[in-house]
């Protein structure tokens, strides 16, 4: 412990590069996974596209059973065949987008085939047109447990990413595996560390927005 | 107004829903949809939003094809409250009145002025209840402000899915009355769907009873109850549609006017020689302005000296717009057989008795009640 504090008060700029970096592919990956988790988890409710949605869901369900370290090599292989760049941020955002989708798309999924068929039905009944209904509605109303989904989902690419370092990313998996490598504890314990405060900090922050977003009226009783 | 054409609805299973049904509802009506659960009158409604889309026929709209009309444009000028209410929880009472001007574009104090008119219209302070979300509402809370809702943009038309079943039996028949007051004012043509056939003859003008997706008799509520067309209507008003007929009629319609009375003044001999002369026992007491204080009854006139102690006080009193079976329920919970009938100042206008009553239905079976 003493070394890692002595480290840090040594050479904080490494520190502060690495979260920085790590900061950077998780917000990258996060915003990614956002849009394209919350877009499919609002594609799949809708009519007819049940079949859809179980199968995406499955993919989502099997994709968090890969170990993190075979999916990193798995991406690796794929961009590989497709002229791609094998290492570095690339394929660490890509693999982080994937592992987010789970939680963000079957809240998403959830919370919106939730929502009460009755307001649904009042809502169209007075002319709202689907769009309308989905932005008035259905999302508002799902907001809650989608972001209960994405609070998961940041919390765990932010755990992830430190393994992105394996394949040549940047982050707080830098000073873990050298550490590793050369047996050195305070490094490993800085890496640790720092990333489990990133997650809670973020986490907390996250807890703020959600406060913030959530309509008032679904606070109340 | 609103006027049904071969109406039929096939399910893509084969099931049919509602079997070439034709009929017209006159503008400023209320027209009940009625009829057992499965019997296609909740279908038929949504068919006039489109809710549902028709399979084959017309339904017409100011006589225009209502398939003609822009979907969502026909749903924003046609009301539409349901069982379950479906107030949006995560809007304040008057951003769910203000749904249907919002969507139509509305500047926002009108809106909020709306909304206000509104919630007054449904007998709920604005200044208390405006800004409260949903759940902080009671039952019947609700249900009014999703009456109001549906009231947003002022549509001609209402089309109201059993609007008061949510809610316990009590609330739910002041409801009924307090839509009834409303209806008076708004004159909307409403259809209004409902499986309790005491709501829809109190609330329709007139009703469709549906059988199986068929309409089986389109009638107003008298007729309904009284030349029912068949066994299935006879048997779905039931053999106490005799009582049923009591909500038909009001107070006002077999109530004596100017009946016998007694002065506050009278002295107690006077009162005597006139139930001796009218020949009936007992009457009510008035003051010289007409309000009415209480009555006499022959056998207590030798309980006391004065006018003063022998008057039973009655704070029962009914009013010229009451239904009969209200009257009718008051006197059996009260043991009263003679009812005075007073107005909002307490002016005797009337007696309502028993008898008269009971003469009235006697009337109404006979005659088929009009």
């Amino acid at each position: 412990m003493v070394e890692a504090w002595e480290f840090v008060v040594r050479r904080p700029e490494l520190l502060v590069e690495w979260t920085l970096a790590h900061l950077h592919i998780t917000f990258v990956a996060v915003g990614i996974a956002i849009i394209l988790g919350v877009s499919l988890g609002v594609y799949i409710t809708g009519k007819g596209r049940e079949n859809i949605a179980d199968i995406l869901l499955y993919l989502a369900e099997i994709a968090m059973t890969i170990p993190s370290l075979a999916l990193f090599g798995l991406i690796i292989l794929l961009l590989g065949t497709i002229w791609l760049p094998t290492i570095g941020f690339l394929p660490a955002v890509i693999a982080l987008v994937i592992y987010g989708q789970l939680p963000i798309l079957r809240n998403t999924y959830t919370a919106i085939r939730a929502v009460d068929p009755a307001m649904i039905e009042a809502g169209r009944g007075m002319g709202m047109s689907e769009t309308q209904l989905l932005f008035r509605v259905k999302l508002p109303l799902a907001i809650p447990v989608i972001m209960a989904g994405l609070r998961n989902a940041i919390v765990l690419i932010i755990g992830i990413a430190t393994i992105a370092a394996f394949i040549g990313a940047n982050g707080l998996g830098v000073p873990i595996f050298r550490g590793i490598r050369n047996a050195r504890m305070d490094l490993i314990i800085v890496g640790g560390v720092s990333v489990s405060i990133l997650a809670l900090l973020v986490d907390g922050l996250m807890a703020l927005v959600e406060r913030r977003i959530t309509p008032k009226g679904l606070r109340i009783g | 107004m609103i006027k049904l054409e071969n109406v039929t609805k096939v399910y893509p299973d084969g099931t049919e829903a509602v079997k070439d049904i034709s009929f017209e509802v006159q503008k400023g009506e209320l027209c009940v949809f009625l009829g057992p659960s499965g019997c296609g009158k909740t279908t038929t409604m949504k068919m006039i939003n489109r809710l549902i889309p028709i399979t084959r026929g017309k339904i017409y709209i100011d006589g225009m094809d209502n398939t003609k009309i822009d979907e969502t444009e026909l749903r924003r000028n046609i009301g539409y409250a349901i069982q379950e209410i479906g107030l949006f929880t995560h809007m304040t009472v008057a951003q769910n009145i203000e749904t249907v001007p919002a969507l139509k574009g509305w500047d926002k104090a009108k809106r909020r002025k709306r909304a206000e008119e509104l919630l007054e219209l449904v007998r709920m302070n604005p200044s208390e209840f405006i800004d409260k979300y949903p759940n902080e509402l009671s039952g019947g809370q609700r249900q009014r402000v999703g009456v109001a809702r549906s009231l947003g943009a002022d549509p001609p038309i209402l089309l109201m899915d059993e609007p008061f079943g949510a809610i316990d039996p009590i609330n739910r028949v002041e409801l009924q009355s307090e839509f009834l007051k409303i209806q008076q004012k708004i004159r909307k043509t409403i259809i209004f769907v409902t499986h309790d056939i005491y709501e829809a003859i109190k609330m329709g003008d007139r009703i469709a009873l549906m059988k199986e997706g068929r309409l089986v008799q389109y009638d107003t509520p008298a007729n309904l109850l009284y030349r029912p067309k068949d066994e299935f209507v006879e048997g779905f008003v039931g053999a106490d549609r005799a009582l049923k007929g009591l909500q038909l009629l009001r107070v006002k319609d077999v109530m004596t006017t100017s009946p016998p009375t007694i002065q506050a003044k009278d002295t107690l001999e006077v009162v005597r020689r006139r139930m001796e002369h009218v020949g009936i026992d007992e009457l009510p007491v008035i003051e010289s302005d007409n309000s009415f204080i209480g009555w006499i009854r022959i056998s207590d006139l030798k309980k006391g000296k004065e006018i003063g102690d022998v008057i039973s006080p009655l704070t029962i009193t009914l009013t010229v717009n009451a239904v009969l079976n209200e009257a009718l329920s008051l006197m059996l919970s009260s043991g009263l057989k003679t009812l005075p009938i007073v107005d909002e100042n307490n002016k005797l206008e009337g007696i309502l008795t028993f008898d008269a009553i009971q003469e009235e239905l006697h009337k109404a079976v006979q005659t088929g009640g009009s």
